[in-house]
């Protein structure tokens, strides 16, 4: 038992704390977010100097073979600075997907080339209703909705529903015949995309047995990698807010000093312990072999995280009085991305569910 | 980082595990399993086998009779007790006068008072709360008047857990009115039995006696009988909070009775409620998470020792979890929750569930209130 980390772990945090803190203001993020494509090259070239982007690539492609505890480092100190980057896809579901079910060849063409920031691999898994994507004669045709930065993506990874009744992974090129892309900022200043698929040319990368699994496999470690961002920005928010709860004068006073916000405030950080709490479970069982164990500690993870999310940016916001209402304030940023987060990857009533049935199975 | 309990630590847990089947007697642990309250007799009993093995005092060092283990052996011993069924330890003696005597006591108190603690010889009780001293501890009344070698004590203490059983109990009295509030008060050590002690018994909502008035009339108490120096008690009593809070979090009872809620639960057909099912998998959720936290607060006391005011969370949460469980089983068995006191209707597992939900309303106001936690963590922690 040891909740301290290493040596190694703490420079890495401290690496990506300063580059957020020196390279990516408010300021800065704001016009990478009014930008055209809404997020930088640029910055994703400089992840890739710093190492980030290869941190789930295993050594003999390229990477640097770390695991959910150094990706959950770096996503809790991109979440202070709310990067806009897609970092999630593209650094941490889209290699773990690959290494669980592409063959050989497609892993050695593309994972060096995602270390080095040179390629951008989105997976685009979430149907829309009544539309889901089917495989006929190799060709995909029907809807991903809001695919997180697909619009971002240089390759598609495409779950679709094969001939034979299972579920197959595709990889898709943008721009090709028959695929359209349909990319839009989302409430957290991010982008996301509707994928539509009419008879698309697409070529199957996956072994063929298993795939669903592994899809599940890979959207648990960005999930709990998700839950380490939440508390990055959590934290952030608890920070803010007390600082404005001691700065802020009122009835010739501090508003901090009236006990009612007191509590409230109280009632923030052990929202934020649980949490914080819940995504070092998320980081150790997000791996776990034993499907069930698994899915059973990333629900509890997703569920008090989610609350936490929900609880802490309505708070800040209803702290910060007025000032809580204003998009010039980072606050309002944190308060959108921790909304989405609650939303993304299954909300908390769908996580409570599926911890309930598990629990009961168990 | 790593969550996992060390190779040696996991066969300490099995030791304990196996010494808790085997030695815990069967209707000691019958009574702790379906949530009955158990009488002197059952505590000592467990004390002394407790002692015998040398596990009487689990958070004591070794100078003074106890294992010395580490927090996070403590944390063990008190989870696999409490999975076994093991009566909760009386902390009055083994977790709150005795640490003080440790830290402030003279050679000759800890001597005199140490070895029948953890022996069970003595019961320990505790004179903190008065009528008008509750949150505002420091407000105390109660008198003690220096009469050559001995205090006069005159004043009112309650709410005095199990003092029914005591043979003693520890007092904070005023020495020094005339000073400020927290500086005039110090530390006594008094005999219950001494002449003008009375105590009278409080019933509560759910029909136990529990709890008492303890009234002191013309009390002579031996100075010896003063912790430490005279109008330093405030000092001592913080000092004993403190320690009142280690595992104040009680993960190991929450795990036992989440499980008895769950076999309540499915035998009354309550999970296949969507609803129900979803509450109880809530705070299943909420106790994991704040296991996780509750090792966290050990493993930085390891370096710190003293346990800080990351205490608080684990009072709030650890109750609020624990209640919540008393309130889902009360409500798990629906109707027959309601006959009072009555042992022959319903489910035998549904007698008591009514009474025990009444009984857990103690645990977010006792040992500093849920709301006197939070203006903690809002100034120890948050610095508002």
């Amino acid at each position: 038992m040891n909740f301290d980390f290493n040596e190694e772990q703490r420079a890495l945090a401290e690496t990506v704390q300063r580059f957020v803190a020196r390279d990516y203001s408010f300021e800065a993020r704001r016009a990478i977010r009014d930008s055209s494509p809404g997020w930088s090259r640029e910055v994703w070239l400089a992840l890739a100097d710093l190492g980030v982007l290869a941190l789930n690539i295993d050594e003999e492609h390229g990477g640097l073979g770390y695991g959910p505890q150094e990706t959950g480092l770096v996503m809790s100190a991109f979440g202070a600075g709310l990067l806009l980057e897609p970092y999630l896809s593209g650094a941490v579901i889209a290699p773990a997907l690959i290494r669980r079910t592409a063959s050989a060849d497609f892993q050695e063409e593309w994972l060096p080339n995602i270390a080095t920031g040179e390629t951008v691999v989105v997976l685009a898994h979430h149907d829309a209703r009544n539309e889901p994507v089917t495989e006929i004669g190799g060709n995909l045709s029907g809807r991903k909705a809001v695919v997180a930065h697909g619009g971002c993506a240089d390759l598609l990874l495409v779950s679709a529903r094969t001939a034979q009744g299972t579920t197959g992974l595709f990889a898709v090129t943008p721009g090709a015949e028959g695929v359209s892309l349909r990319d839009y900022p989302t409430l957290d200043g991010q982008r996301a995309a509707d994928l539509v698929l009419s008879n698309a040319p697409a070529a199957r990368i996956d072994a063929g047995s298993k795939t669903l699994a592994a899809i599940e496999a890979a959207l648990d470690i960005g999930l709990a990698a998700v839950c380490s961002e939440a508390v990055g920005i959590m934290e952030a928010t608890v920070a803010a807010t007390t600082e404005y709860l001691k700065t802020r004068q009122q009835f010739g006073q501090p508003i901090g000093r009236f006990q009612a916000l007191q509590h409230r405030m109280a009632d923030m950080l052990l929202h934020l312990e649980q949490a914080r709490s819940m995504s070092y479970l998320a980081a150790m069982h997000c791996t776990n072999e034993d499907t069930s164990a698994r899915q059973r500690s990333i629900s509890a993870a997703k569920v008090t995280i989610g609350q936490a999310c929900r609880f802490i940016a309505q708070n800040a916001v209803q702290l910060h009085g007025g000032m809580g209402m204003s998009d010039e304030l980072m606050l309002s940023h944190w308060f959108k991305r921790l909304t989405t987060i609650e939303i993304s990857f299954g909300d908390t009533d769908s996580h409570l569910q599926r911890f309930a049935r598990l629990s009961r199975a168990a | 980082m790593d969550l996992n309990f060390s190779p040696e630590e996991n066969t300490f847990r099995e030791e304990v595990r196996r010494f808790v089947a085997e030695k815990l007697p069967g209707p000691i642990r019958h009574k702790v399993m379906n949530g009955e309250h158990l009488n002197r007799d059952e505590h000592v009993q467990w004390q002394r086998i407790l002692h015998q093995r040398g596990w009487g005092g689990p958070g004591w060092p070794k100078e003074f009779g106890g294992p010395g283990w580490t927090p996070t052996e403590q944390y063990i011993f008190e989870e696999e007790c409490a999975a076994g069924g093991a009566p909760r330890l009386i902390s009055f003696g083994l977790k709150m006068i005795a640490p003080v005597l440790m830290a402030f006591g003279s050679p000759a108190q800890q001597q005199r008072y140490l070895p029948k603690i953890l022996s069970a010889e003595e019961w320990w009780c505790q004179g903190y709360s008065e009528p008008g001293a509750g949150s505002d501890l420091a407000s105390v009344k109660t008198r003690a008047v220096r009469d050559g070698n001995h205090y006069i004590v005159n004043g009112q203490k309650t709410w005095t857990t199990l003092g029914q059983y005591a043979d003693w109990i520890f007092c904070l009295v005023r020495t020094d009115p005339e000073a400020k509030k927290q500086s005039g008060i110090s530390f006594l050590l008094i005999d219950m039995k001494t002449p003008g002690v009375t105590v009278r018994p409080i019933i509560t909502l759910d029909g136990a006696h529990e709890v008492n008035e303890v009234w002191l009339e013309e009390v002579r108490v031996p100075v010896e009988n003063l912790i430490g120096e005279e109008n330093k008690g405030w000092t001592y009593a913080k000092f004993l909070l403190g320690h009142e809070r280690t595992n104040i979090a009680g993960i190991g009872i929450a795990k036992r009775e989440l499980a008895r809620l769950k076999r309540i639960a499915a035998a009354e057909g309550r999970l296949d409620e969507p609803l129900f099912a979803a509450r109880v998998a809530q705070v299943e959720i909420d106790l994991i998470a704040l296991e996780i936290t509750n090792l966290r607060v050990l493993s930085a006391e390891r370096a710190k020792k003293a346990p800080g005011p990351e205490a608080s969370i684990l009072k709030i949460k650890g109750t609020e979890i624990q209640q919540a469980i008393a309130e889902l089983m009360m409500q798990a068995v629906g109707p027959y929750a309601l006959p009072f006191k009555q042992e022959d209707v319903g489910p035998d597992y549904a007698a008591n569930l009514a009474t025990g939900y009444c009984n857990q309303r103690k645990l977010s106001i006792f040992g500093g209130s849920n709301e006197i936690q939070k203006n903690i963590i809002a100034q120890m922690i948050l610095g508002l």
